[in-house]
């Protein structure tokens, strides 16, 4: 009798078949292990769920602000002004009878879209200056890099009020100021990784292979090298969101009614005494969001590593 | 060694030229109309001038200068330590930032002092600490300390030891006590950065080799964490505290802004919301001018705190 075959049949071999079908498809099938992998692994972070948790919720307030909140954020109520945080009003009211609660969801609209456009232009900038940096090395390296000394030499807060003063007052001058100011970490970031990744065996192998500069750049260098720049994209988010709020808070924000979440601590703070809450409350929102974007961009460095 | 010196002075010189130069760029060069924007801080109204009036505002402004000739003359003026004279007070801009300039000097030397004896010693207790569930919640507490808002901290310590139990005035600048909250809530921020870059390397060192030496020679977890881990983990803490002058300056235009202390921080956001330019440049390039001293000076000192560092540099 012989032994029948059960290799393809067995529940307990599925590699095998496994290994037939990727063969059609190897970098996709492995990219997907990959992403599964790396969330099995953040399953064991609570933390980190409950962090992405919050700023999906921060997310969605600031793409559909009306599914989370039923208040108008500009309809004024006299009777109902300076209220406490109750079940009603879960943040109080402000000095106009205002829903602070739907007021600092709205306010995420503004706040997240300055974040992302600054980090945006940082982003693109600064991985751009250095991936040029880090790749032609020489004379075009050391120019780039004597710029971004300058800029870390102007600390990103005063960097941004020059901008401001120069550009004018508002969410996107604001943005694009915040932009600038961060755009040196990204580039120095970007900078050191092309330049651990060039001297890689799979690029010196690329090259033997006749493949291009320029398919070399977008192949296999920079795909490589992003995911330390994704990371501080992330972590960076958080930074974002605090000097927008910072400058906001001086007063370079929207204009009023519309308010950022910098903008609501700088018109709660004059009601300190009387009613805490309006200043307290959506600071210690802001210092959540940022605290959760922080973490999370821990989380995935660590799992990375 | 000398040589060294030399070629770090020029570069900290040109990088603080540098930074005066993109600073003049774009108040300068970047608005459209930058009479319109000076004449407005001034507090006139660019409409109701004739022709003759304005030619004779853009002269005094200097703004008639060709571009590398206006700037070749600001420069000059900024060496003999002239900044100009404010738009919005007429008030000449060297004696404002005479009369700010020390309280905020005292404010920032009390919040790096703060700053660096609170990181110092959380890192420390955090890695001392044996007990588990401690251990953890203290190495995520630095991180917290970095997403809080500057202006919010304070704003929150107003609220609890002025306004609830008035320990500390809540505004001004008289006295030390009113310096006590304003340098607590600007040192927040940094010493979370020196608490979460020395516990890494607290980390690191206890995994050296030499400390399972020090321990075969009997040496207690004490001695080993005072005289070798923490001698040998605090040196990159000098090249952070360059570093983070640049952000205690940023803080410094939160914390006096709320406040409501006189000092070049607030100054800055005065005129920025007068969109007083000259002041800007003056203080944008008085505090990068800190900035770049400071970090020279600590590249000064590592080979001399360091002195392999100094053979390094001779070799090559």
């Amino acid at each position: 009798m012989t032994t029948p075959d059960f290799t393809h049949f067995s529940p307990l071999a599925p590699a095998y078949d496994d290994r037939t079908d990727s063969d059609d498809v190897p970098i996709r099938s492995a990219r997907l292990r990959r992403w599964s992998e790396t969330l099995s692994l953040l399953r064991g972070h609570p933390g980190f769920l409950l962090a992405l948790a919050f700023i999906l919720f921060v997310l969605l307030a600031a793409a559909m602000p009306t599914l989370l909140t039923r208040f108008d954020p500009y309809a004024t109520v006299p009777l109902e002004k300076l209220r406490a945080p109750s079940l009603l009003h879960w943040f109080g009211t402000d000095e106009l009878g205002r829903d602070l609660y739907t007021r600092v969801v709205y306010g995420a609209g503004l706040s997240v879209q300055a974040a992302l456009l600054a980090v945006s232009i940082a982003f693109i900038g600064g991985s751009t200056l250095g991936l040029f940096s880090g790749f032609f090395g020489g004379r075009i390296d050391a120019v780039i890099m004597r710029l971004i000394d300058v800029m870390l030499a102007l600390p990103s807060l005063l960097l941004a009020l020059v901008i401001v003063t120069a550009i004018g007052f508002g969410t996107l001058p604001v943005a694009i100021a915040v932009g600038f100011g961060l755009l040196p970490g990204f580039a120095r970031t970007m900078r050191a990784e092309v330049m651990r990744v060039k001297t890689l065996a799979y690029v010196e192998a690329a090259r033997l292979g006749g493949a291009g500069w320029g398919r070399i750049l977008v192949n296999h260098i920079l795909p490589n090298a992003s995911g330390a720049v994704v990371v501080l994209a992330t972590l960076d988010f958080g930074v974002a969101i605090l000097v927008a709020s910072g400058l906001s808070f001086l007063g370079f924000g929207a204009a009023p009614p519309a308010a950022e979440w910098g903008t609501l601590i700088a018109n709660g703070r004059k009601f300190l005494i009387t009613a805490p809450w309006l200043p307290l409350l959506p600071g210690m929102f802001v210092a959540l969001a940022v605290f959760a974007l922080n973490h999370i961009s821990r989380t995935l460095e660590e799992v990375s590593k | 060694m000398k040589t060294y010196i030399i070629s770090r002075i020029t570069q900290a010189l040109l990088v603080l030229l540098g930074a005066y130069t993109i600073t003049y760029v774009i108040l300068y060069l970047l608005p459209s109309d930058a009479l319109s924007l000076m004449l407005t801080a001034s507090g006139v109204d660019a409409d109701t001038l004739s022709a003759a009036q304005l030619a004779e505002a853009r002269h005094h402004y200097g703004l008639d200068r060709g571009v590398v000739d206006q700037y070749l003359h600001l420069l000059g003026n900024l060496l003999r330590g002239d900044f100009g004279t404010s738009l919005s007070t007429g008030s000449s801009v060297t004696t404002l930032l005479a009369d700010r300039l020390p309280q905020t000097l005292m404010l920032a030397g009390c919040a790096i002092t703060l700053s660096v004896t609170a990181g110092v010693g959380f890192a420390y207790t955090a890695t001392w600490l044996r007990w588990r569930p401690l251990r953890l919640a203290l190495r995520r507490l630095p991180a917290l300390g970095l997403s809080v808002p500057v202006f919010w901290t304070g704003l929150l310590l107003i609220q609890i030891f002025s306004f609830t139990l008035g320990w500390f005035p809540s505004m001004g600048n008289k006295g030390f006590a009113s310096l006590v909250l304003p340098a607590v809530t600007l040192s927040i921020p940094s010493a979370a950065i020196y608490a979460q870059v020395l516990m890494r390397s607290f980390d690191d060192v206890w995994g050296e080799s030499y400390i399972a030496t020090a321990r075969a020679k009997g040496l207690s977890r004490a001695q080993i964490q005072w005289r070798h881990v923490l001698r040998n983990a605090a040196l990159p803490i000098l090249t952070l505290i360059g570093l983070q002058i640049g952000n205690t300056v940023s803080g410094a235009v939160l914390v006096e802004t709320v406040f409501t202390r006189v000092g070049v921080g607030r100054l800055a956001q005065e005129s920025v919301l007068r969109q007083d330019i000259p002041v800007v440049l003056a203080v944008v390039t008085i505090s990068a001018a800190a900035f770049v001293t400071i970090n020279l000076i600590v590249d000064l000192l590592y080979p001399l705190l360091d002195p392999r560092i100094a053979r390094a540099a001779k070799v090559t």
